[in-house]
């Protein structure tokens, strides 16, 4: 156990590493730098601000530094916004896309696990289609268009809730419901065909023969078994809630992280692009190593190797 | 080695049974009957598949996407690129005024389905084009990533041991790598070495299909094989064991060969089910780029650019993004039905 939690750590950091790596050397194929783009500025100017960050210098010089820096936590400075380091914007915009994520995934679970073994229990029966058509259709609707539409139907004709920001409650609703949508569909038909996968062994009919009641027989049995592949859903679903989001911040102007990585791209901030793909994908290879020593807790037949 | 044989040995005597064995006559052989044709196995997925009525629905609107996607553009009176001046902004089924007087004297006028752009370009064509883009990205792009992840999975599969065990932490690695990042900053990246490439004779065919759609084919083939080259390396890993594999080795078949002709051929059930499903997926991620202007560049639409424009426009002509809203969704919606039909024709015991 403690081997494979061992091992498991290692490969998430040789991960962070691979990713930072290819990140550095991506970003540094593009032409053009970060201080092109702005007017007025002589030769001069821009050698003294390349050498400034260290723009000057070779490449592989810039990618030990960088690398150094990062083994002490340091993330650099933003070229772009001016006296802020890296750390400090993604410590002000992170908070923001975590608690609309995090919202987010619990919304998914506590609408797709019900759902699910409900219309497991009502196989072919009229909830059971009803179910199966709205989760079929949920995972055939990108997230962009969810937030679009909703934000025409609720905001725009029906002034139901605020369009933008995250200023109050309300505003949580469209976001949510947007990034949800998708997760909780699947997590239904996971659900639904791990249920009814369940319901068919015969620790179910042993158990209610020997007069377990129906409850009883299906939170303990057979809810607990049915629920582990939803557990090992839950790695990648915040993966995807943490690409969702940038769909999600962009369309209802959400200061979280997402919106500031996709519009540090075209300006060329390199610490930012870095500091920012780096924390990102830091997180997402955390919760996937988290998610899977779990899963290993839940079910204990998991002999991990 | 010639010689008399062991008069103790039990092993039969061929010489003298030889006379045993005699073909059937023709009379023998008709009696021989045939109760029902041997079934094999697309026969038999095919015969399943027909049976699904959803499955077949869904094709039926594959195909019809197909068509109007691919072929009607070609007949269509107006160009997806052909910008008319006076009829910027039409409603649905609205005429300009240059077009009323044509109408006037007589002549006919294709209407506008669904109104024109901001540019006076057909909106019709446009949302059929950006089809035509979603789609063949989402094919290409499968393509690929079943000839990388097949190849890769079956080399890995088959070898085992540590060639396995290497291969198996790249895709690991890649796995984990968060692919939505990296694919953003990609698509960024390679745009301009390939407007460059594009210049170098023999390159030219970038620009034919846009730099934009070959960086998204290269991020395609870069990262999303590593799901089939894992779904491919389980199946080889079964399938190896099985007798044939040792018989085709006894005989002398090279490694390349029993990966082509017998274990490839044996997994083609899961490839064909696999890149069905990939389809939609890759069409949601294109789809995704091209709302976030990171895909297809115009002045080639695609149907997650034309969402994006309509945002501007949403209040006076909503319908602008509901007509690329409804074919995605359609789209992506009959290429999932029509993937868990297939799966479920030809590789039942992945049902679930």
């Amino acid at each position: 156990m403690a081997k494979y939690i061992v091992k498991r750590i290692l490969m998430g950091i040789l991960t962070a590493f691979v990713v930072a790596t290819l990140t550095f050397f991506i970003m540094n194929l593009v032409p053009g730098g970060p201080f092109l783009a702005e007017k007025a500025v002589t030769p001069q100017a821009q050698a003294a601000m390349e050498a400034k960050y260290g723009l000057d210098k070779p490449l592989f010089q810039q990618y030990l530094t960088y690398m150094g820096g990062l083994l002490h936590g340091d993330l650099g400075v933003s070229l772009k916004k001016r006296g802020f380091t890296v750390a400090d914007i993604i410590g002000n915009r992170f908070p923001v896309s975590a608690r609309l994520g995090g919202i987010a995934v619990l919304v998914a679970v506590l609408i797709g696990v019900p759902l699910g073994s409900l219309s497991a229990f009502n196989r072919g029966k009229a909830a059971d289609n009803i179910i199966i058509v709205f989760s079929t259709a949920g995972i055939a609707i990108p997230s962009f268009l969810t937030c679009t539409l909703l934000m025409y139907f609720l905001s725009v004709k029906m002034k139901l809730l605020p369009s933008l920001g995250l200023d109050t409650p309300a505003s949580y609703i469209m976001p949510v419901i947007a990034l949800s949508l998708y997760p909780a569909s699947y997590i239904t038909r996971l659900m639904r065909s791990s249920m009814l996968d369940v319901i068919g062994q015969d620790y179910m009919r042993t158990a209610r023969a020997k007069g377990v009641p129906a409850y009883k027989a299906v939170f303990k049995h057979a809810l607990r078994n049915a629920i582990l592949p939803v557990v090992t859903y839950l790695g990648p679903l915040l993966a995807y809630l943490m690409t969702g989001s940038f769909i999600v911040e962009k369309i209802f102007t959400i200061p979280g992280l997402g919106q500031e990585f996709v519009s540090a791209i075209p300006s060329r901030d390199y610490p930012l692009i870095m500091g920012t793909t780096i924390f990102l994908a830091c997180f997402i290879i955390l919760m996937n190593v988290i998610v899977d020593i779990a899963y290993a807790f839940i079910d204990p037949r998991i002999k991990l190797k | 080695m010639e010689g008399k044989k062991n008069p103790l040995s039990l092993q039969l005597n061929v010489d003298e049974i030889q006379d045993a064995f005699e073909p059937a006559t023709a009379e023998e052989k008709e009696s021989l009957v045939v109760m029902r044709e041997s079934v094999g196995f697309f026969k038999d997925g095919l015969r399943r598949f027909r049976k699904n009525k959803i499955a077949m629905a869904s094709l039926t609107v594959v195909v019809i996407i197909i068509i109007l996607a691919f072929i009607v553009p070609a007949f269509y009176p107006y160009d997806y690129e052909e910008q008319m001046k006076g009829s910027e902004r039409l409603g649905v089924m609205e005429y300009s005024k240059s077009e009323l007087e044509r109408m006037e004297a007589g002549e006919k006028v294709f209407p506008h389905f669904l109104g024109t752009d901001q540019n006076g370009r057909d909106y019709t064509i446009r949302v059929l084009m950006g089809a035509r883009v979603s789609m063949t990205v989402g094919i290409i792009a499968s393509a690929l990533i079943l000839l990388i992840g097949s190849v890769y999975g079956a080399v890995a599969g088959y070898f085992g041991g540590r060639t396995d065990m290497v291969m198996m932490r790249i895709v690991d690695i890649l796995y984990t790598i968060p692919d939505v990042l990296i694919i953003i900053l990609l698509a960024q990246v390679l745009k301009f070495p390939l407007q460059n490439l594009a210049q170098v004779p023999g390159f030219s065919w970038i620009t034919a299909l846009g730099p934009n759609m070959v960086s998204m084919f290269l991020v395609f083939a870069l990262l999303y094989w590593v799901g089939m080259a894992r779904i491919v390396r389980g199946q080889i890993m079964v399938l190896k064991q099985n007798e044939y594999v040792t018989a085709a080795k006894a005989l002398g078949a090279t490694n390349g060969r029993i990966i082509r002709k017998h274990l490839i051929t044996n997994c083609i059930g899961t490839l064909i089910v696999t890149t069905t499903l990939q389809i939609p997926s890759s069409i949601f991620t294109e789809s995704f780029l091209s709302f976030l202007g990171l895909g297809v560049q115009a002045p080639m639409p695609s149907l997650g650019s034309l969402a994006s424009n309509a945002l501007n426009g949403l209040q006076t002509f909503p319908e602008k993004l509901f007509a690329p809203a409804f074919m995605i969704f359609v789209i992506i919606l009959s290429f999932n039905l029509l993937g868990d039909g297939l799966r479920d024709a030809f590789d039942p015991k992945m049902k679930r």
